[in-house]
């Protein structure tokens, strides 16, 4: 394990580090969160001028071929500026899946275009009854033709509303349950039989309801083998897993901050409320867990390109420490900040939300330590 | 074991028949619509709060803290406690806030006779609403470092000044309020106790949107307010001592006993309702585990307040120990909110907040109770801040009662 970064990671980390500095203001994030798509299309462009889109893209499909470690460089930096653009749905989830399951050809029409900025990419996945069982799908691939007929209800795909393709889960045989039968399809969201319900989400970004109508596609929008769809979900799903955690080491790092500043500037009883050592051991615990988890983020990114199994069980062990460390530092820090915590004025709100969310997306902390305690 | 069992109280016969009773009663006057904002966490509007309020009246129950004399049912500590879990079980709207629970105390006790007849039918009658006005944005956990000032100018004080973290002030046409007559001696012994007309000149209300989305709290300025002097209660610059006698008042009604078992209750709805595998979410036993938790907690504070009700009985005070309460009941409180958002799973996502006022008419997103889930678990953070911080209740119990 060397946790140094390398030359090329260190002007990575400057760089979005900049960025999130001069062109990321919190009042800049709140207007874009609001606008229609809900993230800047100018920002898209620049993640694409930066080469951040094409970072962990393969090189032979446009890309720069960095590993999970260089792109949680990125998730960091995106934590703690609460950035809106759907860099996780599009890069981490969507070309994932692609790269990972996609045909040559649509590896090749795909991956470079998303790697220019010009293809966003969403998964629709989870059901209402799938809670977060990653094979729990009830949405129906019926064979049709050289295609398919796709029918189903999805739940909370983020960013399906402007993605230019959805990546749509299916079952094509077997029971609900079942882990093998399990199909993945590009899916046009204009196509006949595709409805939208968008809506924002609790943290600023936006997801949709999306209903799937007797919806047809071709031989050409089926990914991978038809019935193994499940080995490249869980493959990307994990990787998920640990950029939300460096999401979440983004945000702790810039609560904890803003905390120990306030602490050090709000007077009450004619000091400052961080000479108080009932609210400095508090500080300490939210420290505590935002180095503990950032140190665990790293090591799991580092070895997010091991064996399925040793793979699932750092990316679990990473999501459930950031769960819990977020809920702790997100509850505190409201806290410690009094009323003005509780303000949507004051970023600090907007933190602990992402926080929260972040601990419900792809399963709590407490799914995944169930997870594994099963795990051998 | 089922919960119902296990959470229920063991009543005397005429205790188990008067709690009947109320339970009848609500059933019977509480609009179904009322109800339903209730359950599903709906905003309430003044209206709803103050029909309810009414419908209680009409009972001779809108003001059970009362003595007989200002309107009160004349009911038995314990009564008092079963009415609570009635009309929290029975999801009625809260009682109206400030005027009934604290200011009408007070009044009562260290009101001038004048100001009792004026003030206390007109919030029995639910004419008047109340708000506090004791933050300010310098003087939080210190609060008696406030510095918004009545000058003394004949009949009248001219107040001037800001007070922050007003709760429903947009609703208030009255505030009672904390102000700096003296800044001598003491902070404590320089404030004085006022009720203010909120109708009157140079009253300003800003609302301060909180992180869930809502805008239940303000801003109050006072430019140059003038306040007849009649309206301070009891005697200038002794204002702190009757703060401190009316937080006392919050008391046993702070814990919310009745509110959280319903909304334990609630949890378990919801869990049953949300698939898991092949069955819910309230078959999970890691699930159960933690609602059992809170359980636990809350049957124990539950065992405190009616240790606490029954030494009030018997004519004793509670003291300081009222800070227990408070830190327990309100952490039980954030936990609960935190089982109802994560038992909706996916469906904590979606920010509707138009699903949660009046005449929204679309489909809900996932499930109807989810909406109003997560806002609720960001928005109760504030519990642990509000009323006194609960490191300011633990520096209470430190100092008066364990002597430290």
């Amino acid at each position: 394990m060397d946790f140094a970064l390398t030359e090329e990671q260190r002007l990575l980390r400057e760089s979005v580090d900049r960025f999130i500095d001069s062109d990321y203001s919190f009042d800049q994030r709140r207007d874009w969160a609001a606008s229609a798509g809900g993230f800047s299309s100018r920002n898209w462009a620049t993640f694409a001028e930066l080469g951040w889109l094409a970072l962990p893209i393969p090189e032979d499909h446009g890309g720069l071929g960095g590993s999970l470690s260089d792109t949680v460089i990125l998730s960091r930096a995106f934590g703690r500026g609460l950035v809106v653009e759907p860099y996780l749905s599009t890069v981490i989830v969507g070309a994932g899946l692609v790269a990972a399951a996609g045909t040559k050809a649509q590896r090749n029409d795909i991956l470079p275009k998303v790697a220019q900025g010009d293809m966003k990419l969403a998964f629709a996945h989870s059901e209402r009854q799938s809670r977060y069982d990653l094979f729990d799908v009830a949405t129906e691939a019926r064979a049709d033709g050289d295609g398919f007929t796709l029918t189903g209800q999805k739940a909370v795909a983020f960013n399906a509303d402007t993605a230019d393709r959805l990546i749509v889960s299916a079952r094509v045989s077997g029971d609900r349950r079942d882990r093998t039968g399990i199909g993945l399809f590009l899916v046009d969201p204009k196509a006949d039989g595709v409805t939208l319900r968008a809506y924002p989400t609790q943290d600023g970004g936006r997801a949709a309801e999306v209903a799937l109508n007797g919806v047809s596609v071709g031989a050409d929008a089926v990914l991978s083998s038809v019935e193994d769809g499940l080995a490249a979900i869980e493959l990307v799903v994990d990787h998920a897993l640990i950029a939300l955690s460096a999401e979440a080491v983004g945000a702790m790092e810039a609560l904890n901050r803003q905390t120990v500043e306030f602490l050090g500037t709000r007077k009450q009883f004619g000091v400052p409320i961080g000479s108080f050592q009932i609210l400095q051991h508090t500080a300490v615990d939210m420290f505590m867990e935002q180095e503990l988890t950032t140190s665990l983020m790293e090591r799991a990114a580092a070895c997010a390109s091991g064996a399925p199994a040793s793979r699932a069980k750092v990316a679990a062990a990473a999501k459930v420490r950031a769960g819990r460390a977020g809920k702790l530092v997100g509850q505190r820090a409201v806290h410690l900040h009094g009323g003005m915590g509780m303000t949507d004025e004051l970023p600090v709100g907007h933190y602990f939300k992402r926080l929260a969310m972040i601990d419900v997306t792809f399963g709590t902390a407490d799914h995944h330590l169930k997870r594994l305690a099963a795990m051998d | 074991m089922e919960m119902a069992n296990f959470m229920e109280l063991q009543l005397s016969a005429d205790d188990a028949a008067f709690r009947d009773e109320v339970g009848d009663f609500i059933a019977e006057n509480l609009a179904p619509e009322l109800k339903r904002k209730v359950e599903m966490g709906h905003e309430l509007s003044k209206e709803d709060t103050v029909r309810w309020h009414k419908t209680l009246l009409k009972q001779g129950w809108a003001a059970p803290n009362w003595p007989e004399a200002f309107g009160g049912p004349g009911w038995s500590t314990m009564q008092k406690h079963i009415f609570d879990g009635e009309l929290a079980a029975g999801s009625t709207p809260q009682p109206m806030p400030f005027g009934l629970s604290m200011i009408g105390p007070l009044i009562i006790k260290f009101g001038s006779d004048e100001q009792k007849k004026r003030y206390l039918p007109r919030i029995l009658s639910g004419e008047d609403w109340w708000c506090q006005g004791y933050s300010e944005s310098g003087a939080g956990s210190d609060l008696a470092s406030l510095q918004t000032k009545a000058i003394r100018d004949g009949d009248h004080y001219i107040v001037n000044g800001s007070k922050t973290w007003t709760t429903l002030a947009q609703y208030a046409n009255m505030m009672f309020c904390l102000v700096r007559t003296s800044s001598e001696g003491k902070r404590q012994a320089g404030i004085t106790f006022l009720l203010i007309d909120m109708t009157v000149p140079g009253i300003t209300v800003k609302p301060i949107q909180t992180m869930d989305g809502g805008r239940e709290i303000n801003e109050v300025f006072f430019d140059d307010v003038l306040v007849p002097v009649e309206n301070m209660i009891g005697e200038e610059n002794k204002g702190w001592t009757y703060a401190k006698v009316l937080l006392g008042f919050e008391r046993t009604g702070i814990a919310a006993i009745g509110r959280s078992k319903k909304l334990l209750l609630r949890v378990r709805e919801i869990a049953a309702s949300e698939p898991m595998g092949e069955s819910t979410l309230n078959d999970d036993p890691d699930f159960r585990l933690k609602i059992a938790e809170v359980e636990v907690e809350l049957l124990a504070l539950e065992s405190v307040v009616l240790k606490v009700l029954a030494a009030e009985g018997a004519g004793k005070e509670i003291g300081p120990e009222a800070s227990l309460l408070k830190i327990k009941a309100t952490e039980i409180q954030q936990s609960i909110s935190e089982l109802l958002f994560e038992a909706v799973g996916n469906y904590a996502h979606p920010y509707v907040p138009e699903a949660l006022e009046d005449g929204w008419n679309e489909d809900p997103i996932g499930p109807e109770y989810a909406a109003s889930l997560a806002p609720q678990y960001f928005n109760w953070r504030k519990r642990s801040i509000y009323g006194g911080t609960n490191e300011i209740q633990k520096n209470i119990i430190a100092k008066m009662v364990l002597g430290l």
